[in-house]
């Protein structure tokens, strides 16, 4: 695997071969993690144009779980701002040789910009409003642990679609496993255009309607520094689709509540909702180490 | 002094129907003759058999980058490319540093055209100073320095107002109004064309109704005040149908399209490659047939490159950052024979008058014709050279095009210029 940029070119074959392999990576319960040294001897450079703290540190403790080493950089702070193009920067590192780059940009499609210019794989680790294929494999690594298959299922992804990396990762995703996936949000921060981009994608303003016989909710961050306008009235928002217990009702009984996280708790999501036994926010935390030790194994030692 | 004759071509000037095979004699920079079989004696020749024969080629939209941006074009080099794409003018936006605006700026550039240039140059002035879409610019002074039309290209004439002022004086001193159409609060923040590609690319969008706004609201104004009005690099299915409309109407509209608006639309772009990146941006298959049919109605003018070069370090960047605009004078026949004549959508001379007779018109340049007396311009071309488009041997000073290693069939042969051949293959 030369590295991994987006879900949306990844084969299905590909994507059960991750999560097979992530299952050996998930520790028994009251189990330590298992060590491993498959990647003794290599070394993968965390480069973080955009602050995060749980990302980086899944990816940091995924390759150091792997044997290798890692070293992980908040370029924010250093020469980027001093006006070194992403280019030089990157070339900068690829001199020091490193066998793997674990990428986050603000930018949608820098990784794909870097790897036409760069031998060295890069997984992306979310770029701009593209993509964000580790939390995609992750939430469906969650899926699978309470529902055992992904086939059949109806999703549903609530918030800010317009701007989420991780809808159009889970969107993509799913449909290449035959989920429905009902997407919602307000008008202003959903795109028509979405309900095209992958096959059994549908669109509502109605958070009734999408929560209806849904197997997965999917909450997403309201992230207001990725609009440039306001785009509805924030109090508004909170108001028409905000998870709150009575919603969850409304699903089907087993429902699986997810949140990539962080959550704004009375916001997007209320407490009662979030500290539910329907939440699997804390598996998906859990599960994102196993993730993305199986896909830096596949991308480094395969 | 010098005479040239060009020897058993084609000759092809669709403004006075002509297409025979003979001979075209010019000396001292004029046409003067047309005819089988030219007394040659004490002449240059050149032989053309095979070859098509045109009134010199029109670029009414380019970019030379000078004064204030020659890291990324000169009038030299950005006149050196025009030639190798067989054009014989070019007509250069203001959106210069210092934006043309004065009179000053325009004899700038006219003087370093006339030192440096190849080719033609015909500045075009801004409408408004320093193209800030407020006070107007000084029309009259800058048409007596040699501009030939008045445009903000880069940006639009945001305030209604303003535009229908300039519209007003430039009517009286019968200057065209060329409007870059982009509504900048719908456009704001957008990276290329608004649709499925963007939404799947988690790209901004730049929404098709930005164009189609800006188009009505001037058309309006155009009714309104008279003027000479005309959309440059048009793209918009809708607005194509406006102009069209604003034509039966009889008003004096015109627009131009750009060869990568009638060759790519928003899914042929490499991901994330800023070699697709311009404004306006690859809209939808629909529009980019649109497009096509206006050229080929008549309803689209004339084909113009908008050659936009950016330095090889602009374009190096996250998509999102990098400058809008390619480079495209080298390729712009190429792809019009392509589009246009190959697959027998229209003739010879359709493809030829877009490229001479319409754009010469528009802007009044007493060029885009072949008879005795007319300015010694001619492109020489081929209709069936098969060649690669190599942009690591441009001549433009930047190489930021998505048509690096296209295959084409037929291109320029020899560009002359007053009677010189400034170029040939």
């Amino acid at each position: 695997m030369q590295g991994l940029l987006d879900i949306e070119s990844l084969p299905r074959s590909e994507i059960e071969a991750i999560l097979a392999r992530s299952k050996n990576f998930q520790p028994a319960p009251r189990q330590p993690f298992k060590r491993f040294t498959t990647l003794q001897n290599r070394t993968v450079v965390n480069l973080f144009f955009e602050s995060s703290t749980r990302t980086r540190t899944s990816f940091e403790i995924a390759a150091k779980r792997l044997g290798a080493e890692v070293l992980s950089i908040a370029v924010a702070a250093s020469s980027v701002s001093k006006g070194e193009s992403l280019v030089d920067t990157l070339n900068t590192l690829g001199a020091m040789r490193p066998d793997a780059i674990v990428m986050r940009h603000a930018a949608s499609g820098a990784p794909h910009f870097l790897s036409r210019y760069l031998p060295i794989p890069i997984v992306n680790a979310g770029d701009g409003t593209h993509e964000h294929p580790t939390q995609a494999l992750l939430d469906a690594l969650t899926i699978l642990d309470r529902r055992g298959t992904l086939e059949n299922l109806r999703v549903a992804i609530i918030g800010d679609i317009a701007h989420s990396r991780v809808a159009r990762s889970n969107i993509f995703l799913l449909s290449k496993f035959g989920v429905e996936v009902v997407l919602c949000g307000p008008a202003s921060l959903l795109p028509r255009e979405m309900g095209a981009i992958a096959p059994g994608v549908e669109l509502t303003t109605d958070m009734e309607t999408a929560i209806r016989n849904v197997d997965v909710i999917m909450m997403l961050c309201v992230q207001l520094e990725r609009q440039h306008e306001a785009a509805f009235p924030a109090n508004e928002y909170f108001r028409f689709y905000g998870l709150r217990p009575e919603h969850v009702q409304r699903a089907k009984p087993d429902v699986i509540v997810m949140h990539p996280g962080p959550i704004n708790r009375g916001q997007e999501i209320s407490s009662e909702v979030a500290d539910s036994q329907r939440s699997a926010i804390l598996n998906q935390v859990e599960n994102g180490v196993a993730v993305r030790m199986a896909v830096l194994e596949r991308v480094l030692a395969g | 002094m010098s005479k040239l004759v060009i020897r058993n071509g084609r000759v092809v000037d669709p403004s006075q129907n002509l297409d025979r095979i003979c001979d075209v004699a010019i000396q001292d920079g004029i046409v003067r003759q047309i005819g089988p079989a030219i007394d040659a004696t004490g002449s240059m020749e050149f032989d053309a058999t095979g070859m098509i024969v045109a009134p010199g080629f029109i670029d009414m939209h380019v970019h030379l980058r000078e004064p204030g941006f020659e890291h990324a074009e000169t009038i030299e080099t950005g006149a050196r490319a025009a030639a190798a794409g067989g054009l014989t003018s070019v007509c250069c936006m203001p959106n210069t540093q210092p934006v043309n605006d004065s009179a000053n700026v325009t004899s700038y550039i006219v003087d370093r055209a006339r030192r440096f240039a190849v080719v033609n140059v015909f500045p075009i002035g801004a409408i408004t100073k320093n193209s800030a879409g407020e006070a107007l610019a000084a029309f009259a002074s800058m048409k007596e320095a040699g501009i030939v039309a008045i445009s903000d290209d880069g940006k639009p004439v945001m305030n209604a107002r303003v535009a229908r002022r300039a519209m007003e004086f430039a009517r009286a001193l019968d200057l065209p109004l060329i409007e870059h159409c982009e509504d900048l609060h719908l456009s704001a923040g957008g990276d290329m064309h608004e649709g499925l590609e963007s939404t799947r690319l988690g790209l901004r969008g730049i929404p098709r109704s930005s164009e189609d706004v800006m188009v009505a609201r001037d058309l309006i104004l155009a009714e309104l005040t008279g003027a000479r009005y005309h959309v440059a690099h048009i793209s918009s299915r809708h607005a194509v149908e406006m102009v069209g409309f604003a034509k039966k109407r009889g008003l004096r509209v015109t627009c131009e399209a750009t060869p990568h608006h009638f060759v790519l639309a928003d899914r042929d772009m490499a991901p994330y490659d800023s070699n697709y990146k311009m404004k306006p941006p690859l809209r939808e298959p629909s529009d980019v047939g649109a497009v096509k049919q206006g050229l080929m109605d008549g309803i689209v003018d004339a084909i113009a490159t908008d050659h936009a070069p950016h330095a090889g370090a602009e374009k190096m960047q996250e998509f999102e950052r990098c400058p809008f605009g390619i480079i495209g004078l080298e390729t712009a026949l190429g792809l019009a024979l392509e589009q246009l004549y190959h697959p027998g959508h229209v003739d010879l001379a359709h493809v030829i008058r877009l490229f001479t007779q319409n754009p010469g018109r528009i802007l009044s340049l007493e060029r885009g014709f072949l008879r005795p007396g007319s300015a010694g311009d001619v492109t020489i071309f081929s209709l069936d050279r098969e060649w690669t488009y190599d942009v690591s041997r441009s001549v433009s000073k930047s190489s930021n095009t998505p048509f690096h290693g296209r295959k084409f069939k037929g291109g320029p042969v020899a560009t002359i210029v007053a009677g010189q051949i400034v170029w040939q293959l």
